[in-house]
């Protein structure tokens, strides 16, 4: 019982994702630089491989990094790698979470995100992310901003991610300057 | 009937229908003095109320055991476009808190799973739709003489009405939609408040408030519930007023002054002039000493009303805080009622209350509060839309 539960649960965010993903039209968010409805079902239909689960992106100011986070989803029989990412609202990058001399810290992914056949990344808080880098303006909380993802076979999947904020985990996401991820507040 | 819709609605969902059936035959043998299997009655957390459609969820249904009102006050500032951020980013959170899943970000997402009828209802205050540069359907009510209003009761510019059957579900959302409000505006009002607990009773039976009278039995009930709550568009109203018992001096009286002041019998609630709970009232009807069964002064002579239309949906809670150092109890209801229309329907009674009610003597409207309820949203839009769009 509990697993079919658990499966109508997964069942259920699928659709909300899907959802989410739809429920852009009439964004007024200039960070997503769109103001047609979102693409996204029909260009992950095109790509007819990759789709990403639950998006979200941590709001902050304009010029400070943040991270966009979901589940990318792999439905086909080959593994699949994200190359690169782009989004009108800031320079990209890959970024992992790895353990040296005793600390977490970020740095790029070698190599890009590899999502297995039939299977799932997920990019979180304390793991693998996509990053931010410089905002060109503020993310607002409710904003939806807009991503690509570059496949390495060529193909892209566009999404969009709404911006939420957020507190939580206290990763040093800038090791230079020693600037917490902290509140969003305004 | 409704709950039992959705109990079985969202057990289904869950893949549990078959246990789903088996606990409401358990439920309706309740004399069964042999324990059923625990697997087979563990419904109550599962269960999911709809959250898309034309009319918001939390209003029609039984009220579920627990709720929340939290009412936020909004900056100098705020404008239509930061409003619809918030409400995209709030509904986002209620779309997937009511149907167990976590919301994004979400750093306690193991408290998700378990909703319980949770429900999430969205109010606008006067404040707003002036921040919003649009008119408003509501307006503070009229100050009643009754009155003994404490700011930190009363207004508000959004309000979040959570329920669900488990407090720690209500606690959960509280806390999420909270964090994600708080970019947008300042908490300025909680008031928490219960019903009786899934499982105590039935869910058409009328429940005790804390001063022991039973609550609610003019409500209107299934089809009664349109012509007084739904405008056309999927929009309603909600007035929140926090009704102190004074109960201190309600012990004093005996059960027949209890009884004359509501214009019920506390046993059966029955009123003074009939036999059963659902009898109707007959206003007319004399007692031994030739005056009306039904005080003048009565609270529910004071209060009735015919008309379907111009019926309130009753939708209280009771709140019970801790003691003062004398031992004297902090206690009341969260009256909280929907309708069309507040002018219409909610001021004349109470209009009609503040000038004679004889249960004035034990209550007193500490906190005052008016929403306008809008539509409900689709899958693909957010509460809101329709209006801040």
């Amino acid at each position: 019982m509990r697993n079919l539960r658990t499966l109508a649960a997964l069942t259920l965010a699928g659709a909300l994702t899907t959802l989410g993903l739809a429920a852009c039209g009439g964004g007024d968010d200039a960070a997503a630089g769109s103001g047609t409805p979102a693409p996204a079902p029909s260009a992950t239909a095109a790509a007819a491989s990759l789709t990403v689960k639950d998006p979200w992106v941590k709001a902050g100011p304009a010029g400070e990094m943040t991270a966009a986070f979901g589940t990318l989803v792999n439905g086909t029989d080959a593994d699949i790698t994200i190359a690169s990412a782009e989004s009108p609202a800031s320079p990209l990058e890959l970024h992992e979470m790895t353990m040296k001399d005793g600390k977490m810290i970020m740095q790029p992914k070698a190599g890009g995100f590899v999502v297995k056949a039939k299977g799932d990344h997920e990019l979180a808080p304390g793991g693998d992310h996509l990053m931010l880098m410089k905002p060109a303006k503020a993310i607002e909380p409710g904003d939806e901003v807009a991503f690509t993802l570059k496949l390495a076979d060529g193909q892209t999947v566009d999404f969009k991610a709404i911006a939420k904020p957020f507190a939580g985990a206290e990763e040093s996401y800038d090791p230079g300057h020693m600037a917490p991820m902290g509140s969003a507040a305004p | 009937m409704t709950s039992r819709r959705h109990l079985l609605t969202g057990a289904a969902a869950a893949g549990l229908g078959a246990a789903a059936g088996a606990g409401l035959m358990t439920a309706a043998g309740a004399d069964d003095p042999v324990p059923v299997a625990a697997t087979e009655a563990l419904t109550t957390g599962t269960a999911t109320v709809p959250f898309h459609g034309s009319r918001q969820a939390g209003i029609a249904e039984d009220p579920p055991a627990h709720a929340s009102f939290v009412a936020f006050t909004l900056p100098a500032g705020t404008d239509r476009r930061s409003l619809a951020r918030m409400m995209r980013l709030l509904t986002d959170d209620a779309r997937r808190l009511t149907q167990g899943v976590p919301a994004l970000g979400d750093t306690d997402a193991t408290l998700a799973p378990l909703p319980a009828r949770l429900t999430v209802t969205f109010g606008f205050g006067p404040g707003l739709y002036r921040a919003a540069g649009l008119p408003s359907p509501i307006a503070d009510l009229p100050k009643f003489k009754i009155d003994r209003l404490e700011r930190r009761w009363s207004g508000g510019d959004l309000l979040l009405q959570i329920c669900a059957d488990d407090p720690l579900t209500v606690a959960h959302t509280q806390r999420m939609l909270v964090k994600d409000t708080r970019p947008f505006g300042a908490v300025r009002w909680v008031q928490q408040g219960f019903r009786r607990s899934p499982g105590v009773q039935a869910p058409e039976h009328t429940q005790r408030n804390v001063m022991g009278q039973l609550d609610g039995t003019a409500n209107p009930r299934g089809a009664e519930i349109d012509p007084a709550v739904w405008n056309s568009d999927g929009s309603t109203t909600l007035v929140v007023r926090r009704m102190r018992a004074e109960i201190e001096t309600w012990d004093k009286l005996a059960v027949a002054d209890k009884e004359n002041a509501v214009g019920r019998r506390l046993e059966s609630g029955a009123p003074l002039s009939g036999t059963r709970e659902h009898d109707e009232p007959d206003f007319t009807k004399l007692d031994a000493s030739g005056l009306p069964a039904m005080p003048d002064f009565s609270h529910v002579t004071r209060a009735r009303v015919t008309d379907p239309s111009l019926k309130l949906l009753r939708r209280p809670y009771n709140y019970d805080g801790v003691p003062n150092a004398a031992g004297h109890p902090d206690s009341g209801l969260i009256f909280a009622s929907f309708q069309k229309d507040i002018v219409r329907q909610y001021v004349p009674i109470q209009q009609r209350l503040a000038e004679k009610d004889l249960l004035n003597e034990w209550i007193t409207p500490i906190g005052s509060a008016v929403f306008a309820v809008p539509p409900g949203c689709a899958e693909d839009g957010w509460v809101g839309d329709q209006v801040l769009a």
